[in-house]
């Protein structure tokens, strides 16, 4: 039904590159598609500039991971994704983030097309109040999926893909509010995928969750990867090392506006990073 | 620079933290005094209203209730044209003010800009602030001659097809009190549903945006199955305020003690016939008719609060409070 859509891709066959869990592993494995290549982005609120003149690219099928110190702008860069700055009346964008060929920054892209190609999972979980079911249904339905056969389907595989099927393949009946806070972000991750995104933008997803919960979600993302772009926010830098393609390090200076200090693939962010404040930062010695 | 200033206020909380048991118990004196006041005063009005109401329950009994004939020379009385007026009549204004209400609270916070917003807010404010005799003046020379004229003929001609709409509007009648009371509980439901919506967490809505839904959708599942039972609340006391309202209703009604049949006929409600004839009251029964009537308004009104209690309760069961921000 989205086939004219500018913004909507062929299907891709899953897992064309061979993908490496550890660190290390050769650099050329990994994919360098670009899905997304933000130009000069910058973005106010009111007069006051959050981020400036981030220039970067997103590769295909791989997890990249935005780090650096609170207040730095990783969550301003990433809402510029799929445009939820639009909620803040005062934020202003400027700026190519192309996508798809297509300037999603621009004036005539219709955003409710873009947010579904374009997934997000918040910081703090937000189950929607209704049934398990409901919470992953939802979206499906609204862009059209009206059989049920089908949405049981789609509510099955992506609890599967958010390894929480086991978990609650017993009372899907049951309100989503009633899960523990790493069952509810790992739902909102099948929401997510339920409408089927090109590209997942995750804002410090396992923040709120304790180590274990945590872990599974890294697994997660590991797996999605192999069919799927992801863009992570992190402040636990291991965790970046560990889950992460490309990284990418921003820096708000003096005058406290976000920068793109060093972008690259994480292995060599972390190994020789180019940039010494890059060093100090994943050293420990400040941020 | 300041740490000189604060001193004696830390001072200060250090004095009410060692004081915090006897206020303990003063505080709970003193709300459970106040509670108890309030139990008796109820119990203290149902007894006076019953004793001085009795020689009118004595001789019409429940039949009362049901009676539709309201003649105070030959001592008949019955109070059903006044329930079912009051019932009328709060109950469209209700269902009209919990529509308008909150239809423009959604308006106030999901849409206006800043600049509407705060001058809307505080004008529907002001609107709570007047007095009702004022909202029925208005109703008399404003509003009634605008329905006896314009929009009466209006509604009659095309929608006059429905059940209890038939013509002629004469520029009192239900219509116009409805139309008064839906105006004076506005202000108390847009207030308190503006509150509840605004409340909503961002996260919810920026959750269901993500998805890809729109603004519309929004509402529909994020924000209003969260705003519900603050939504309840501000209808019911928007319903409590036309149930007891009096005056304004007084003036706009008509004063008539058949049932209506349509909804432009004059009528007259619980509360208004009270503060019409009381004083010129013909005779014994009759004042003890208009206080069986006070009787009953009062249990009316204790019923709607208990239901709409329940009503809450049950829509708030096993949801909502629990959520994970
Ligand atoms: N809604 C807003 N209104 C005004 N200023 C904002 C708003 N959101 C963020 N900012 C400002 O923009 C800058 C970047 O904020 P942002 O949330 O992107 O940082 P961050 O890197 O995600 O920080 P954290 O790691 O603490 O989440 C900050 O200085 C912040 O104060
Ligand atoms: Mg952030």
């Amino acid at each position: 039904m989205a086939g004219d859509s500018p913004l909507r891709t062929p299907p891709k066959v899953a897992a064309p590159v061979v993908r490496p869990r550890a660190r290390g592993a050769a650099a050329g494995a990994v994919s360098t598609d670009v899905r997304i290549r933000a130009e000069h982005v910058s973005v106010s609120y009111g007069d006051r500039r959050a981020i400036e003149d981030v220039t970067i690219d997103i590769h295909d099928r791989a997890v990249t991971a935005i780090i650096g110190p609170s207040g730095c702008g990783k969550s301003t860069l990433l809402r510029a994704f799929n445009r939820m700055n639009d909620l803040i009346p005062s934020a202003r964008s400027t700026g190519r983030v192309e996508m798809d060929g297509v300037d999603v920054l621009g004036r005539n892209i219709d955003i409710v097309r873009l947010r579904r190609r374009v997934g997000m999972v918040f910081q703090k979980p937000n189950a929607f109040p209704m049934s398990i079911y409901e919470n992953i249904a939802y979206g499906p339905r609204q862009h059209g999926q009206k059989r049920r056969a089908r949405l049981d389907e789609i509510v099955e595989s992506t609890l599967r893909r958010a390894a929480l099927w086991d978990d609650v393949d017993d009372r899907l009946g049951a309100s989503a509010v009633g899960l523990s806070g790493g069952q509810q972000q790992r739902l909102c991750i099948a929401r997510a995928l339920a409408v089927e995104p090109h590209v997942l933008l995750m804002d410090e997803p396992c923040s709120a969750l304790d180590p274990i919960a945590t872990l599974k979600i890294e697994d997660l993302m590991r797996d999605l990867a192999r069919e799927l772009t992801i863009v992570i926010v992190t402040h636990n830098m291991q965790q970046a090392a560990r889950v992460s393609d490309y990284t990418a390090f921003m820096l708000a200076g003096e005058e406290r506006i976000g920068r793109l200090v060093e972008f690259g693939l994480t292995d060599v962010l972390y190994t020789t990073p180019s940039d010494a404040r890059t060093e100090e930062y994943i050293t420990g010695r400040f941020g | 620079m300041q740490l000189t200033e604060m001193r004696p206020d830390f001072e200060r909380a250090d004095g009410v933290l060692a004081g915090v048991e006897p206020r303990e118990w003063l505080f709970r004196g003193i709300v459970g005094g106040a509670a108890l006041f309030v139990f008796v005063v109820i119990i203290a009005m149902i007894y006076e209203l019953t004793r001085q109401a009795w020689p009118a329950i004595d001789a019409f009994g429940l039949g009362f209730l049901t009676s539709t004939t309201w003649n105070p020379p030959s001592e008949q009385f019955g109070a059903a044209p006044f329930i079912i007026g009051t019932l009328v009549t709060s109950s469209l204004a209700l269902v009209l003010g919990t529509i308008i209400g909150v239809g423009s609270s959604l308006f106030l916070v999901e849409v206006a800009p800043r600049c509407v917003r705060l001058p809307v807010s505080y004008t529907v404010e002001l609107l709570a602030a007047i007095p009702s005799v004022v909202y029925g003046l208005w109703g008399v020379f404003v509003l009634g001659p605008w329905i006896q004229h314009t929009a009466g003929p209006f509604i009659v001609r095309w929608f006059g097809w429905l059940p209890w709409v038939e013509g002629p509007a004469l520029g009192v009648g239900v219509f116009e009190a409805v139309l008064i009371l839906t105006i004076m509980i506005l202000p108390t439901i847009v207030a308190i549903s503006r509150d509840v919506i605004g409340a909503v967490p961002r996260s919810q809505r920026e959750g269901i945006l993500a998805l890809g839904a729109t603004r519309w959708e929004m509402v529909r599942i994020a924000v209003l199955p969260y705003a519900r039972s603050g939504i309840l609340g501000a209808a019911i006391l928007g319903l409590a305020r036309a149930i007891g309202e009096t005056l304004a209703v007084a003036l706009v009604i008509g004063n008539s003690t058949q049932v209506p049949d349509s909804i432009f006929s004059p009528a007259y409600t619980m509360a208004s016939v009270i503060a019409n004839q009381f004083r010129e009251a013909e005779n014994d029964m009759h004042v003890a008719a208009l206080i069986y009537i006070g009787l009953l308004l009062l249990i009316i009104t204790l019923l709607v609060n208990a239901g709409a209690r329940l009503l809450v309760w049950r829509v708030t069961k096993g949801q909502i409070t629990t959520v994970i921000e």
